[in-house]
């Protein structure tokens, strides 16, 4: 390379390349928020999130599975489940939840019942709401809650215990492949999510 | 603090034919490219040696099992900005500076397409950076959940919160600015006859930085934007509790994520593929393939985000893509790897202290790619997600991948930045000192993650007090040694020998035709490629 005295280069148009960058920055930008909706569409076609069903439920989450889609009639006794009850409860809500039913085992198609003990810590009456979430989350899909008291929001008064029941079945279209299933609840404090948890953490 | 180091850097070169004001003013307002690209990579040296300091402090901590000096918040609020200040603040405003400093003078063009512009993205720099450390000082502290600011965490923190979402935006925003003048400059300025296939290197691998940029700056600044109406203005996109999900955040952040790990590297690798030829004294061997390997690897970089997400709860066919697909990018890696060693197979190697710094960049990343490797199989890293073998494997691909290469570009152009050569014999102890204890530092981690450490913890089990106690001691050896660094590079900018105009025989890119300094106002008629 050698460098010599030359006429000034033509000015190629900044201005036209730079229009076509933003173009790409507002379409990447665009892009990421898009990202929320393509996730939802996937994850109910999917079940990837762990969400059991995809009907809007109390607080605009996935609540119920259509009963008349599920056939509780076959029983799949060639195999065992076994299911694993979590519960906690999220910043801001002064309770206190127990699964009474640590885990189960079960073959898929049959009814059962689980039990979790909830605690109202404080002296004032609370309104939570339970929300579940499937792993793997590709189980999810077959993970069918008949009744739940995470359908519903929860009131406990101050000091108040109750024992809240989840009926289900894991329906024997479950993949093979899977032999546990953990069902997680996060107990959330419905009035004024936000400030509760945030209070809770700077304090 | 800035600006009086940045004076003695370029402020006395004889040619200059600038009535610009002096002083502060003179570097507030100037849009000349070397000026920003200095007072780039002076503050991205600052914000190392902060960022730095947190994590000698990280180490105090680390060096017994046991809590010593710090209260497990605050321990995680040290870890979660050295990471991000590290990043954000340090390495990547040091590939900018490199890119002010070098891209017009290797394609021959005067300056950066739009000067102005490039004023402002560097002097949003300070003012993200000032906020971001002013967190440290507000009620609760500064943002603690790592710097990946993974929901449900980040929701709960204080102010800090907002001001560390709004710090991002800013530093992101310079970013993108920073990438369209670095791809304007390129695509329209290059001297007459030099073709987009005669381009060094190092101008290759900013092209194609630069458009990863602006792909994927603006998806961060999503994620971040959805965090904070979160936080602020009652949407639910990360909050379970009103039907989002804070899986999503970690896709939606980590498609940012890991193109920017190749944000980080792919100027580093740039760097490296200069400065190999130069003192090997041959070309660059594979100039083509090498150009095709960084298109490559830019591209299938969009492709494997979720490797840091195994353990969400992927189903079977999630993770075998992923895997597969972070596997593939070893290929292209592996390309670049096996032309810089044929580059140097029969040449006339010397070894001066940019040569050393890269050819242990060459070692030292290609060990950090192995753990990647590890680390992309499935079922591995299910046992290894979070624990310290990510750190080993991260430390060596940023530090003595992306720092050290940083390093040798410093070494490399500072006779041409300032004038004059820099003290050849503290170079190279200033390299020994620092491969050697960074090895000490980073190496013991992979024991210690294998043996399951997890990261970002104040305090241990027992059993991993010897290997945090050595890679503590070479932790706080190689953050001395940077203070050699920082000795040196004012001592070079202050004097020394005159550099002349080609210091390195067997450099041959056009900056090596100027004078050194350059004069202000280089290549106003442009040279002729031939
Ligand atoms: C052959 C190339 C590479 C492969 C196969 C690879 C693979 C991986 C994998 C699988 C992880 C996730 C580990 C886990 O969290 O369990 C990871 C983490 C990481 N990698 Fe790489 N990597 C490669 C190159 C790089 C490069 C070049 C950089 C940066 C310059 C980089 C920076 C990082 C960082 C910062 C993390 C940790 C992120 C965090 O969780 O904080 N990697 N890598
Ligand atoms: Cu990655």
């Amino acid at each position: 390379m050698s460098v010599s005295v030359n006429s000034p280069m033509p000015l190629r148009s900044h201005r036209q390349l730079l229009i076509k960058l933003l173009v790409v920055i507002a379409l990447a930008f665009a892009f990421g928020f898009a990202m929320v909706p393509l996730y939802d569409v996937f994850c109910q076609v999917t079940g990837l999130n762990g969400k059991t069903g995809a009907k809007p439920g109390s607080l605009g989450i996935a609540g119920i599975s259509n009963p008349l889609t599920s056939s509780p009639s076959s029983i799949d006794s060639s195999r065992t489940v076994t299911v694993e009850f979590i519960g906690t409860v999220m910043p801001g809500l002064p309770w206190e939840m127990t699964a009474l039913t640590s885990s189960l085992d079960l073959h898929p198609g049959e009814l059962h019942q689980a039990k979790f003990r909830v605690h109202n810590l404080s002296d004032k009456t609370i309104v939570g709401q339970a929300i579940p979430s499937v792993s793997p989350g590709l189980a999810a899909q077959h993970f069918e809650k008949l009744d739940c008291f995470c359908f519903a929001q929860q009131t406990l008064a101050p000091g108040e215990t109750k024992e809240m029941p989840l009926t289900f079945i894991v329906k024997p279209e479950l993949d093979k492949d899977i032999r546990t299933i953990t069902l997680a609840y996060a107990f959330f404090i419905v009035a004024d999510t936000k400030s509760a948890a945030k209070n809770l953490a700077l304090r | 603090m800035n600006t009086t180091t940045v004076n003695d850097a370029t402020g006395h070169h004889d040619h200059d034919h600038d009535h610009a004001p002096e002083g502060f003013m003179r570097w507030l307002t100037s849009t000349n490219h070397k000026d920003i690209g200095s007072l780039y990579l002076w503050f991205s040296l600052f914000m190392f040696f902060f960022a730095g300091a947190l994590a000698m402090l990280i180490r105090a901590e680390l060096f017994q099992p046991g809590l010593q000096y710090f209260q497990p918040g605050v321990f995680n609020q040290l870890t979660t900005m050295h990471g991000l200040i590290m990043i954000f603040g340090a390495i990547m405003p040091a590939l900018v500076g490199f890119a002010n400093w070098q891209v017009p003078l290797m394609i021959g063009a005067p300056d950066m397409a739009f000067p102005r512009l490039n004023n402002w993205s560097f002097w949003l720099l300070p003012a993200a950076g000032t906020l971001l450390i002013a967190t440290f000082f507000v009620p609760g502290g500064a943002i603690s959940g790592g710097w990946t600011m993974y929901p449900p965490l980040y929701m709960q923190g204080g102010i800090a919160y907002d001001i560390s979402i709004l710090s991002v935006h800013i530093l992101g925003i310079s970013s993108i600015m920073g990438a369209i003048n670095i791809i304007v400059t390129i695509l329209n300025m290059r001297a007459p006859g030099m073709t987009l296939m005669k381009m060094p290197l190092f101008v290759w691998t900013w092209l194609i930085t630069a458009f990863l940029l602006v792909a994927v700056m603006p998806v961060l600044a999503c994620a971040i934007t959805m965090l904070l109406t979160d936080r602020n203005f009652g949407t639910h996109f990360f909050d379970a509790a009103g039907g989002g999900d804070p899986i999503m955040f970690q896709h939606v952040f980590w498609f940012f994520g890991h193109p920017e790990v190749y944000i980080m590297i792919l100027p580093s690798f740039g760097i490296v593929s200069t400065i190999l030829p130069t003192f090997a004294r041959k070309p660059l061997f594979g100039y083509v393939s090498m150009v095709y390997a960084v298109a490559s690897i830019a591209i299938l970089s969009f492709i494997v985000w979720a490797h840091h997400m195994f353990t969400t709860g992927m189903p079977l066919g999630g993770q075998l893509f992923f895997m597969y697909a972070t596997m593939l990018i070893s290929i292209p890696t592996g390309i670049k790897v096996f032309n810089w060693v044929a580059t140097l197979w029969r040449g006339s190697i010397t070894l001066e202290t940019p040569m050393l710094f890269s050819l242990a960049f060459v070692i030292l990343f290609t060990l950090g790619g192995f753990s990647g490797l590890v680390l992309a199989l499935v079922p591995v890293d299910i046992q290894l997600q979070d624990t310290y073998y990510v750190v080993a494997h991260f430390h060596y691909v940023l530090f003595s991948g992306s720092a050290m290469a940083i390093m040798a570009g410093v070494y490399y152009w500072l006779p041409k930045w300032t004038g004059h050569m820099y003290d050849e014999k503290l170079g190279k102890v200033h390299f020994w000192v620092t491969a050697i204890a960074f090895n000490i530092t980073f190496f013991p981690m992979h024991f210690l993650g294998l043996a399951g450490m997890p990261r970002r913890i104040p305090d241990y089990a027992l059993q991993f007090a010897d290997f945090n106690a050595i890679a503590s001691v070479g932790g706080f050896l190689l953050g001395a040694s940077q203070l050699l660094f920082l000795y040196i590079v004012i001592k070079c900018a202050r004097g020394g020998a005159p550099a002349g105009n080609r210091p390195w025989d067997g450099a041959d890119t056009l900056e090596w035709t100027l004078s050194s300094p350059p004069p202000y106002h280089s290549f106003v008629t442009p040279p002729l490629v031939k």
